[in-house]
């Protein structure tokens, strides 16, 4: 079920890329999936009244779809062996129109049957996640 | 408020055993838009190799957030929650969550930085199986903005 093949990928190489739409519904999921009901991703007066233009995203909600491209490529959550992220921008989710984020997954290194995949996840032209890598296992 | 800088190097007593269920893995998997089958399907997950249903890699936030809560409840810790912002987040597998684990995880404070006004507080998460054994490490790096 896994597409990749180990001996032919190459640094630089664009491995997925994806785009998720995210609406207050899915953030309202995400609160309850994980257990963080911080109001500031679901009430607009809340998030303004700490200085938030209006919700935003979890983080996590983000570090947690933009691996899934990836996920997808290898075919197994199970070789994911190190994700980390840096979170350097929030995603603002319109009440309306809700939020377009954008991932794009590319081979940074790959060293002793272990890929580094690093992710370019942007919202609105800007990154939203600073050194976002991925380690799987491709033996 | 400041951050107590005695904190690097305290180390949590564990939390209470989370026992990870099939219909939690699915139901957060749906949340943060998996759609492998691995996730959600148990034959498929036994043909992977593995005893059940596996999680997804963002999961073990779910469990480490038990012992955030015990890091923001400690009385000396000088953590105004209102101000924490989040700014790293890192896991590192040993092998991969599967339904049927009951995980504990204990909490050390790797180190406080202070940078512009604002401390920095890294907190690692070691989360082990019943049997002891090292699953995964959640590390998440805490911004505790400074008075304005």
């Amino acid at each position: 079920m896994s597409v990749y093949d180990g001996s032919a990928l190459e640094v630089g190489q664009v491995v997925a890329e994806e785009e998720y739409a995210l609406s207050r519904d899915s953030l309202v999921r995400y609160a309850g999936a994980s257990g963080d009901f911080n109001p500031i991703h679901y009430r607009d007066d809340v998030a303004q009244s700490v200085g938030l233009p209006g919700v935003l995203a979890h983080g996590m909600l983000t570090m947690g779809l933009a691996v899934q491209p990836v996920v997808e490529w290898i075919g197994d959550p199970g070789r994911v062996v190190d994700y980390q992220v840096r979170f350097t921008r929030p995603v603002p989710v319109d009440a309306n129109s809700g939020a377009l984020v954008s991932v794009v997954a590319k081979v940074g290194a790959l060293d002793d049957g272990v890929a580094r995949i690093d992710l370019t996840v942007t919202f609105e032209g800007a990154t939203v996640l600073g050194k976002a890598q991925v380690r799987v296992s491709l033996a | 408020m400041t951050v107590n800088q005695e904190l690097v190097g305290r180390v949590f007593p564990p939390t209470e055993p989370y026992l990870v269920g099939r219909e939690k893995i699915r139901e957060f998997a749906r949340a943060v838009f998996a759609t492998s089958a691995i996730h959600t399907d148990v034959a498929t997950a036994r043909e992977a190799g593995y005893s059940d249903l596996v999680a997804p890699p963002t999961f073990p936030v779910v469990v480490q957030e038990l012992t955030l809560h015990q890091l923001l409840a400690e009385p000396d810790a000088g953590i105004d929650f209102t101000r924490v912002v989040h700014g790293d987040q890192r896991f590192s597998f040993t092998r991969p969550i599967v339904a049927g684990d009951e995980l504990t995880a204990t909490l050390s404070i790797a180190s406080i930085k202070s940078l512009g006004g604002h401390s920095m507080v890294t907190a690692e998460s070691a989360i082990v199986d019943a049997g002891g054994g090292h699953v995964v490490t959640a590390t998440s790096t805490l911004v505790v903005r400074g008075d304005e």
